[in-house]
């Protein structure tokens, strides 16, 4: 492991102290009625184990009707692999069938398992068991409508997506080859094309808490300068109309927790302070 | 609508209350409350001036309130408040040129704009101590 410095270079380095222990269950200051969290079941933990960790993991069972609740439970490290998303499958296979969430690659390049661990937004396949606290605290992706347990509704942040219109979109006629473009063109996409739309980052925006029905949040407006920064693409004065607008762009103001929490290591501070910048240019 | 399942209403994940403040939002809304702080300390200096214009009785009532240790408290708190604002806006001014978004480089000028503000803020005090007693 990394040494830890109060200098975060890489969005994959932990905080080097911990300052602020959460509350074991969150105190629902201004929760609306049905989000708010009670203290849930403890479960067994295994028998004849002796390397135990505790993980308290957000549940919520659509069809019970109850209220979201923290239940816990012991993992056997030395029966369980190294990332947190094996400890999951490991409780899902050895203790509660019924706890759910997504994933599918289990090596940081779909995006599925985002989710909140120890108070940050991270993918579950990449993020070490041995860096959890002591008591690993999981939560699905904050700010989201949850379907069940660890699975966040989506929908709301593709519709976001879509809004930018992540496709190439041209005027001139189209050529009996392909769209050429220069190596350095095409340099001009490194750290914005390789986004997984795993929204740790909209969910972790601030802004988007408060303002999340209107502001497209940093991972669409990441998508929206890759494809503003795109030598072939020729709507970009289209593209610019449809963002400059108080909320969908304006609502960013450089908090830039999007860029320290990314699980890819990208930059949509960066991406959004481009377009900014992009808009006043073309205005002088 | 009757006669269809209702569609189960979905409880939102908490936000604010499980995020870890981390230097990047906390300075944010450092910068924010200081804005706010800052402009109602405004309005005290248009009471101050106001005393001024009144009178000497007036004058000393208000030296009085700024004088005692409440008041020296407050006026601390928005010295740094106010450096703490200066150095945070020229850092979202170099940030509106597009610069400095590496993870590395927000961290230093985050840092930066704390030290800077604290040493403005104690050089501030001292010299009005030195100058004015």
């Amino acid at each position: 492991m990394k040494t830890k410095s109060i200098i975060i270079s890489s969005s994959e380095e932990l905080p080097r102290t911990k300052f602020f222990k959460r509350f074991p269950v969150p105190k629902n200051f201004g929760i609306s009625t049905n989000s708010r969290i009670k203290r849930g079941q403890t479960w067994p933990s295994p028998a004849g184990a002796t390397h135990l960790k505790t993980f308290e993991i957000y549940r919520f069972d659509p069809d019970s009707g109850n209220n979201p609740q923290i239940d816990t439970y012991e993992v056997d490290l030395d029966d369980c692999g190294p990332m947190v998303l094996d400890a999951l499958i490991w409780i899902k296979n050895k203790v509660d069938s019924t706890l759910t969430f997504r994933r599918s690659c289990r090596e940081g390049v779909c995006g599925s398992c985002a989710m909140n661990m120890d108070g940050t937004n991270w993918l579950a396949c990449t993020r070490a068991i041995d860096d959890m606290d002591t008591t690993a605290k999981i939560y699905p992706l904050t700010n989201m409508k949850i379907i069940k347990d660890l699975v966040p509704d989506l929908t709301h942040v593709f519709a976001q997506y879509e809004i930018i219109e992540p496709w190439l979109q041209t005027k001139t006629p189209a050529p009996d080859r392909e769209r050429l473009q220069t190596p350095e063109d095409r340099a001009k996409l490194d750290g914005y094309y390789e986004c997984i739309l795993c929204f740790c980052c909209t969910s972790g925006c601030p802004s988007h808490w408060w303002n999340g029905d209107r502001f497209l949040g940093p991972a669409a407006l990441l998508h929206a300068w890759r494809w503003l920064n795109d030598s072939r693409d020729e709507a970009k004065g289209e593209r610019l109309n449809q963002l400059e607008d108080p909320f969908r762009l304006y609502r960013c103001h450089t908090i830039l927790n999007c860029t320290r929490t990314c699980p890819k290591g990208l930059n949509p501070g960066k991406a959004i302070a481009e377009i900014k910048k992009m808009i006043a240019d073309r205005k002088s | 609508m009757e006669g269809k399942a209702r569609k189960p209403s979905r409880p939102r994940s908490p936000n604010i209350q499980i995020y870890r403040p981390q230097l990047t939002s906390v300075l944010s809304i450092a910068h924010r409350i200081t804005g706010i702080f800052l402009s109602l300390c405004s309005m005290s200096v248009v009471v101050w001036l106001v005393a001024a214009a009144n009178g000497p009785a007036s004058y000393i009532r208000f030296q009085g309130v700024i004088g005692s240790w409440l008041g020296q408290i407050v006026l601390l708190i928005a010295v740094f408040g106010f450096f703490l604002h200066v150095c945070g806006g020229i850092r979202h001014l170099i940030w509106d040129t597009a610069h400095g978004f590496e993870l590395r480089h927000i961290y230093i000028s985050g840092w930066f704009v704390i030290a800077t503000s604290l040493m403005l803020t104690l050089v501030f005090w001292i010299a009005s101590r030195m100058v004015w007693g």
